[in-house]
């Protein structure tokens, strides 16, 4: 059987960043910058996602704006037609780098905002002044008629301010607001207990957005992602285990999802030693969750089966301590009941003791 | 182009367009048509992938109708019908625009 490629790549160009968030999905060991990919090799990958049948790309890390190559890599990308977004958190953007990316093709930037509140932005990222600069860039973006999402990041401590975040990317001129509760991987899963937000927080917030969902109809479209930790079934994490992405690390190793390499036994290609699209049909990762086959037995006799995709392996392997285990924030996991009460009870410690993201932990 | 503040409602006279950075471009790939905006794709169906290739920035939904009309062998009212929900979906997804 042949496998359909995917429709998108995600090239993590770096996992520099000048910010430290707590909620960062980066790994905990952080690829350092002497083993990143060099420009000729990710022209190569982006040769390679086009030839495929790959239609979107999406520049990310880490900062991806630290790379001195992204505009050329942004132009080799439209040159090979694919779409662009760059997902970034801003702070290193001036007006003449935006200039020089949307005259490269750029189409879309995706603009992290920690908080409407420059305090409580500061305390989550560990990094002074980020909200201001966000505004200005914002601007920026605007006058040079990019399309803007802006990506919130929503956590305890700023649930409250979503209608506010809302109403702020409105302002912005965003054509699109992403409510994104934090997913808990990496820095985030570490900082899960100083993070989480009452189940009270998120009922309050599911009205807010439903309520600027009907105000702002063709206006701005609200994306919005729960905390699947008190939802009844899980997410669909990445439309489904290598089915519709492709993600490469920094140092070009090539993963179904960002978190996949905390599942041990796995093992990964790099864009170096294998074409991509190989990789894709015949690695072991890839092959070992693909499809209805690839999930616990639970899942393939399941109606959900094709909506979530079995959930997230990643977070199968983080909280029941098997990757092919049912995803605990599914009701139907045996695990079920005491992720919710763990995630509930968390929530209540008021702990806001976050570890920096950091290059090294010891 | 980003938001601009007001919903565009589509009618008739309606002259549609893609919003900038919307790509609406064929597959070769998969064959299909398909629709590129930020983070996001659509995948139109068949009837869905005939209108929006007439949709150039130019002719009003009226126009449109007509033609497919005609293409079709289909009653005028209907395809108006059929176009303007369409597009009033497309519009609230930040897609179209008029
Ligand atoms: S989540 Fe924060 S620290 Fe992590 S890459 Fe994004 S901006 Fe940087
Ligand atoms: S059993 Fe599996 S497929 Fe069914 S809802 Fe739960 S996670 Fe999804």
């Amino acid at each position: 059987m042949t496998v359909p490629p995917p429709l998108a790549l995600m090239m993590e160009l770096t996992h520099r960043c000048p910010l430290r968030c707590a909620y960062c999905s980066n790994p905990l060991a952080l690829e350092p910058a002497s083993q990143e990919l060099d420009t000729a090799s990710w022209r190569r990958v982006l040769d390679q996602a086009a030839a495929m049948g790959i239609l979107q790309v999406h520049f990310s890390g880490g900062e991806p704006t630290v790379r001195s190559d992204l505009e050329d890599l942004v132009g080799h990308a439209a040159s090979v037609g694919l779409y662009t977004n760059l997902i970034t958190s801003g702070v290193l953007l001036d007006s003449l780098r935006i200039d020089a990316l949307a005259a490269r093709g750029l189409e879309h930037v995706q603009l992290g905002f920690q908080d409407c509140d420059p305090a409580g932005s500061e305390s989550i990222s560990g990094f002074r002044g980020g909200f201001e600069r966000k505004i200005k860039v914002a601007g920026w973006l605007r006058q040079r008629g990019l399309a803007l999402t802006v990506n919130a990041v929503m956590t305890r401590h700023n649930a409250v301010r979503a209608g506010a975040l809302i109403d702020l990317a409105a302002e912005l001129g965003a054509r699109r607001v992403e409510i994104a509760n934090v997913q808990y991987y990496g820095w985030g899963l570490l900082n899960r207990a100083a993070l989480m937000p009452t189940r009270d927080q998120l009922i309050e917030m599911t009205a807010v957005v439903e309520a600027a969902r009907q105000r702002l109809t063709g206006i701005m479209v609200i994306d919005y992602v729960i905390p699947d930790y008190y939802a009844k079934r899980p997410k669909a994490c990445m439309g489904g285990w290598a089915r519709r992405f492709v993600n490469v690390t920094p140092t070009g190793r090539v993963l179904p999802c960002h978190a996949a390499e905390t599942i041990p036994d796995l093992a990964f290609d790099r864009v170096c030693d294998r074409p991509l699209a190989e990789i894709w049909t015949d690695n072991m990762a890839f092959q070992k969750y693909r499809g209805i086959k690839g999930m616990p037995a639970t899942c393939q006799h399941c109606d959900h089966r094709e909506i979530d995709w079995g959930g997230c392996r990643c977070q199968a392997l983080a909280l029941a301590g098997a990757a092919d285990a049912v995803d605990p924030t599914c009701e139907r996991s045996p695990n079920h009941d005491e992720i919710q009460a763990i995630a509930a009870r968390e929530a209540m410690t008021g702990r806001t003791d976050f570890v920096y993201r950091q290059r090294s932990l010891g | 182009m980003t938001g601009n503040g007001r919903r565009v409602v589509i009618g008739a006279s309606s002259v549609p367009r893609f919003l900038p950075h919307v790509r609406f471009q064929h597959d070769p790939v998969r064959d299909r048509w398909i629709v590129l905006a930020p983070e996001r794709m659509f995948v139109p169906d068949d009837i869905a992938a005939e209108i929006l290739q007439r949709v150039d920035g130019a002719r009003t939904v009226a126009t449109l109708a007509g033609d497919l009309a005609q293409d079709f062998d289909a009653p005028a009212a209907t395809v108006t019908l059929d176009i303007i929900t369409l597009l009033q979906d497309l519009a609230d997804k930040m897609v179209i625009t008029a």
